[in-house]
């Protein structure tokens, strides 16, 4: 396997950021495209790939199931039905396989976990973290933890920190989907809807359905039953606007500015999704129940500007129906309160 | 693309395309008649033709019917350039275009040629870049466009799975040299810009090698 983290640097010319040329070459590209370049004490890793995998010292059998964990990764509607109930992979916003800077690269999550999680208010693992993924971003309910498909997707995940310390303790480049500045002008709907019109319909389609050919997935649906739910990260204004500036239009990101970025991200995050999973059956409770952690981020239990929809006021819960989470409310470790 | 019956094509072409090329329901029938005028080069199966080292001539057959009507409007108007395509478009009118794309579109999808001498390991590198992309060079995979297997999506994203090695090469290039420029929003553009003649290589000769079989 070859070893390009520079989490250690012991080795390799370092460049005035602290980054090794062994490893920042792989990521030229990314500042030629307008990402920022590595800041001084970054960690910057370049994953190993899965032409790299075929290669590595591991034995067989890990190969095999780290192979399952990128299928499920990039292909989680095998999972339909059963875990995943709306039209989207763990790929449709991981981008690059989950390996990718600037559009939340998965595997910090196998180097920085276990550790405290804001949104459910306790100390959380890989797994945990994972099967919120399904709860919310997947509108679905997680495989159960150690099973096959749980181990197999964790095993993806670490294995891409191949060479990255436990805890690095500094900050990684290019992870999560970067905050972009407050805008200059409060995010606006009406100019959110004519770049989505003008700029992402051509893939996602005008009512938000994404695209669909011969019954496959090609493009994502930004919103509607097919969409992520209420409770997902990406359902956050500043998520989606994080999102939208550093990964769309596919294959030209960094080409909004960050105002365009908002307002996309505002015109997106006010359409309709599948409920909450949290809901208590009063969508203002809801919203203010878990503002703090969450919500006070996202439109949902808000009045819409223009129309005076209150979003999330349903009892809709997608193609899902009945079925409940298992994962979420959980509670953990409250026997450790001192 | 034979895994979409043509009626869901032309629905698809009706509720997808946008501006100037006003959609209108073509007759396989009347096209095949107008499309006489096209199978010198293209043949009366809609095959196209791979010319090594010369012009290609892509294959028609079972490409959706949207795509081949904006893509004759486009060169009507001027928006994408070929020199020999352009006469001939210049002779069809807005339901004529609109009867061929109908009648290659209902063609079974032929075989390609082109990619049969690629070595294992060119073939290697574009089946990578056809399924997986190569992102540490921010090229994103042809199928993530293109659709499943390839065979194109919606009437925007053309079928290029067993196109022909020659002209999906040309394409390639002729984006990258800004010779071509009538996708949307230079999607195909600033992809192709990211790669080297070597991936321009592999790719065509993957795809090409590529066979789409009738559901």
């Amino acid at each position: 396997m070859n070893n390009r983290s520079i989490g250690l640097a012991l080795t390799g010319v370092i460049l005035a950021g602290g980054v090794s040329a062994g490893v920042w070459a792989e990521y030229e590209t990314l500042v030629e495209m307008g990402y920022p370049a590595p800041k001084e004490g970054e960690l910057v890793h370049v994953p190993p790939t899965m032409e790299d995998l075929e290669e590595a010292d591991l034995h067989p059998e890990l190969k095999q199931v780290i192979r399952r964990g990128y299928d499920l990764f990039t292909n989680t509607q095998q999972l339909r039905g059963v875990n995943v109930f709306n039209d989207m992979n763990c790929s449709s916003c991981h981008l690059g396989e989950g390996r990718q800077p600037f559009s939340g690269p998965v595997w910090p999550a196998a180097v920085t976990l276990p550790d405290f999680r804001g949104k459910n208010q306790h100390v959380n693992n890989l797994e945990e973290r994972i099967a919120g993924c399904f709860a919310y971003s997947m509108n679905g309910t997680p495989p159960i933890y150690g099973s096959d498909d749980m181990v197999a997707l964790s095993a993806y995940h670490q294995w891409l920190a191949t060479g990255v310390p436990m805890y690095p303790g500094q900050p990684i480049y290019g992870r999560g989907f970067p905050r972009l500045d407050e805008p200059e002008q409060a995010p606006d709907y009406a100019r959110g809807e004519q770049i989505y019109q003008e700029q992402c319909a051509v893939c996602h389609s005008e009512d938000g359905s994404g695209l669909y050919q011969a019954g496959e997935y090609v493009f994502p649906a930004p919103w509607g039953d097919g969409s992520n739910n209420w409770g997902a990260g990406i359902s956050r204004t500043f998520t989606m606007a994080g999102f939208v500036k550093h990964n769309m239009p596919l294959g030209q990101p960094m080409s909004l500015s960050d105002q365009e970025a908002w307002d996309v991200a505002l015109y997106i995050t006010s359409q309709e999704r599948p409920q909450d999973p949290r809901y208590t059956g009063d969508v203002r409770e809801t919203r203010e129940r878990f503002a703090d952690t969450f919500h006070k981020h996202t439109q949902y239990g808000t009045e819409r500007e223009h129309d005076g929809a209150l979003l999330g006021n349903h009892g809709n819960t997608g193609e899902k129906g009945e079925i409940r989470p298992w994962n979420v409310g959980m509670p953990r470790f409250e026997y450790l309160e001192d | 693309m034979t895994t979409v019956n043509s009626a869901v094509r032309l629905g698809l072409m009706l509720g997808l395309m946008a501006g100037p090329a006003v959609a209108q329901e073509g007759d396989p029938q009347r096209g095949e008649t107008a499309a006489a005028v096209c199978v010198a080069c293209h043949q009366a199966n809609g095959s196209g033709k791979h010319i090594d080292g010369a012009e290609s001539w892509p294959r028609l057959a079972g490409q959706n019917a949207g795509y081949i009507a904006k893509q004759l409007q486009d060169f009507k108007a001027g928006r994408r350039q070929n020199a020999t395509m352009q006469p001939f478009a210049n002779m069809l009118d807005d339901q004529q275009i609109a009867d061929v794309a109908a009648y290659y579109s209902q063609l079974p999808v032929t075989e390609a040629e082109g990619g049969g001498e690629a070595d294992e390991a060119l073939l290697a590198r574009g089946e990578q870049l056809a399924l997986r992309g190569d992102w540490n060079a921010y090229i994103v995979s042809c199928k993530s466009c293109h659709g499943p297997g390839n065979e194109g999506a919606g009437s925007t994203f053309p079928g290029i799975a067993s196109q022909h090695a020659g002209y999906i090469e040309a394409q390639l290039h002729a984006w990258q040299a800004n010779e071509r420029g009538n996708d949307p929003q230079n999607l195909m553009g600033a992809i192709a810009k990211r790669m080297s003649d070597e991936d321009i290589r592999a790719v065509a000769a993957w795809l090409a090698s590529q066979k789409v079989t009738a559901q």
